[in-house]
């Protein structure tokens, strides 16, 4: 009775799997999960230039329910990588939040409140259509090397290098690698094979996930329910997917038996007493506890670890998945530089310091708002019952009500930042992601910051409000130039304003987008250090 | 220390009533609920995270038997 869309791989036998011990195959990169993390970073290496070996255990994606809120961060990402325009297209385009108290509308938030973005706020796309997405990407690539039905058994650290062994229908094999990036998941092998503790809070709350098909009239909105009629005591979330598929999770007991509560004729009373008809089908159903933790230190040697891998979070918020391609592309362009000996092994260490932050924070946020969901004790319930009440009439407690905050790209507090040595008042400051405004090109394409910055081909670029001449810029640095007499302008006066912004400003933006130093007077000798410091080089 | 400890009122007593006053006729349910509600109220007025850390710290040492406070008194 449940279906799922689900894609098939084929296992083939690779060379190397016949090479005698001796003579085992070495790699700069393997990356180990084909996930959304291992594929969107496999993606971004390859387009830095970086052959990569990706290994999966499965040979299909599709199975379960998973994410469905891939974040605007997540569409820059995809889109710099050649398939955001398709995820966006397929997926379901929202910015509305709705939050209830019983049947009541407590209030609404837009996650997207101005014009002049390339991305939506959210998506919502089935996680199988993402992957397909990325491994039809991925096929573009000769760069990568993908490997269904490979399975990491062994990992051995030596000086210089690892040794994988890999499990297959054939047999296993080994192979050495200068890097290896774990990204196979919240189970993660390779976690277990380092013996890496992996720790934090496990929550015992049981949630229900549905996914039924149905032909509805519901706005493309967040609606989460506290206490609703329907499901009175608890709280309730309705999402929309594409393919006239909707989300829902409700809330069960602690105590609720979850094979039971997973039988389908015990869920669709529940759905039909929400949906208030009896017209839908289930696609999928399962019932989810959640855990909050991460390990200790991103980097052992030379495994890094990335995407649930290395952290988990509750999904309020929808931060698992882009708070992992975050990892991605925070990682793809220093392991690049690095490995092309651009950049000393240090720049990697800022991997660490910036997403283990970062990790930190999602944590926290998705912590928060289980916690709202399901306090602990009575008064812990007094309490939330009180902001609920008093929201109704005070923006205070509104503002208490935590139903999910949705996932932010974090602002790093991270040695590769040059520190603002002028007076700004607004724009993004160092190590905040860069923000997209409407610009024109030379001959009157209307197109957007973020697509400027890809055109600039990915590596360091400097974000120029033209003033006079163009500034010399270093080899790794590509202009962007916006002005009267630059390839680039502004009409809407937009961008400007976004980067408080004076004649001659310019701020100078990673590999990765994130804002590395900005200057009101830049001149080349400070772009030089600064571009070095954002290597790693202090 | 950002919390005022010294009274802020002309007329403590009053300040006191008032509060008292407020749970006659309450059940003991009703009376967490609206204390509750106040803090919450308070807290916001309060608008101080320092300060709320502070107000906790002080009203959490007289509480009896709390695991999570150093020095609280048994009886
Ligand atoms: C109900 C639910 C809803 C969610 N909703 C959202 C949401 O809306 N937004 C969001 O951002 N996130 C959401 N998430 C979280 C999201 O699904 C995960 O964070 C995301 O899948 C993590 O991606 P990953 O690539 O790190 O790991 P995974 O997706 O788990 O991929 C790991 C890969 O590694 C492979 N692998 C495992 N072991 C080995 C091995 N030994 N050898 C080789 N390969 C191996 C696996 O086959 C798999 O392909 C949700 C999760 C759940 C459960």
């Amino acid at each position: 009775m449940l279906q799922q869309s689900s894609y098939q791989f084929s296992y083939r036998r690779c060379r190397e799997q016949d090479l005698p011990d001796a003579a085992i195959a070495h790699h700069p990169v393997v990356v180990v999960g084909a996930g959304p993390v291992g594929l969107t970073l496999a993606i971004d290496l390859a387009q830095r230039g970086q052959s990569v070996v990706l290994i999966d255990d499965a040979d299909r994606i599709g199975e379960g329910s998973r994410a469905i809120c891939f974040s605007k961060r997540s569409l820059e990402l995809w889109d710099r990588l050649g398939v955001g325009g398709r995820m966006v297209e397929k997926g379901v385009v929202w910015s509305v939040g709705r939050v209830f108290h019983g049947d009541s509308e407590l209030y609404q938030f837009n996650l997207l409140p101005e014009d002049g973005h390339k991305m939506p706020a959210f998506v919502n796309l089935q996680q199988y259509y993402a992957e397909a997405y990325l491994v039809d990407r991925v096929q573009e690539l000769p760069l990568i090397d993908l490997r269904w039905r490979n399975k990491i058994v062994g990992l051995e650290q030596h000086n210089d290098r690892a040794i994988l062994t890999l499990e297959t229908p054939d047999g296993s094999y080994r192979m050495t690698a200068t890097y290896v990036v774990a990204c196979d998941g919240a189970r993660s092998t390779v976690r277990g094979l380092l013996g890496v503790e992996f720790s934090g809070q496990v929550f015992e709350d049981q949630f229900l996930i549905a996914d039924v098909r149905m032909t509805a009239e519901f706005p493309t909105e967040r609606w989460f329910w506290f206490d609703p009629t329907f499901h009175a005591g608890r709280s309730a979330l309705l999402h929309r997917q594409p393919d006239d598929i909707w989300r829902i999770d409700l809330q069960l007991d602690r105590d609720a038996d979850s094979v039971e509560e997973r039988r389908p004729d015990n869920v669709r009373p529940r759905i039909e007493r929400m949906l208030g008809h009896s017209n839908f089908e289930f696609t999928w159903i399962s019932i989810y506890k959640f855990q909050c933790r991460r390990i200790d230190r991103f980097i052992h040697n030379c495994v890094i670890f990335a995407g649930d891998a290395a952290h988990q979070v509750s999904p309020f918020g929808a931060r698992g998945a882009n708070s992992g391609l975050e990892d991605a592309e925070n990682l793809a362009w220093k392991l690049a530089c690095v490995l092309k000996g651009s950049a000393s092994q240090s720049l990697l260490e800022s991997y660490h310091i910036e997403r283990s932050a970062a990790a930190d924070e999602n944590i926290r946020e998705s912590t928060r708002s289980t916690d709202f969901m399901a306090p602990g004790t009575k008064q812990q319930a007094r309490l939330r019952q009180a902001v609920l009440a008093l929201a109704k009439d005070t923006d205070f407690a509104k503002r208490m009500v935590n139903g999910g905050r949705l996932s932010k790209p974090s602002i790093y507090e991270t040695p590769l930042s040059s520190p603002d040595t002028d007076a700004w008042n607004g724009g993004p400051r160092p190590g905040t992601s860069m923000v997209d405004a409407p610009v024109v090109t030379g001959d009157g394409q209307a197109i957007y910051l973020t697509d400027a910055f890809i055109r600039a081909g990915g590596g360091f670029g400097l974000l120029e409000f033209a003033k006079g001449a163009a500034l010399q810029l270093p080899d790794q640095v590509s202009s962007i130039r916006v002005g009267t007499h630059a390839p680039y302008s502004d009409p809407r006066g937009l961008l400007a304003i976004r980067y408080d912004a004076t004649p001659g400003s310019a701020y100078l933006l990673r590999p990765d987008g994130y804002v590395a130093a900005r200057f009101r007077r830049p001149t080349p000798a400070a772009i030089e250090a600064a571009v070095s410091r954002a290597c790693g080089h202090v | 220390m950002r919390l005022v400890t010294q009274s802020n009122f002309s007329n403590p007593d009053a300040a006191f009533r008032l509060v008292v006053e407020a749970h006659r006729g309450l059940t003991d349910e009703q009376s967490a609920s609206l204390d509750t509600a106040l803090v919450l109220i308070l807290a916001n007025q309060v608008g101080d995270l320092e300060v709320l850390r502070e107000a906790i710290a002080l009203a959490k040492r007289h509480l009896v038997g709390d695991p999570s406070v150093r020095g609280a008194k048994t009886i």
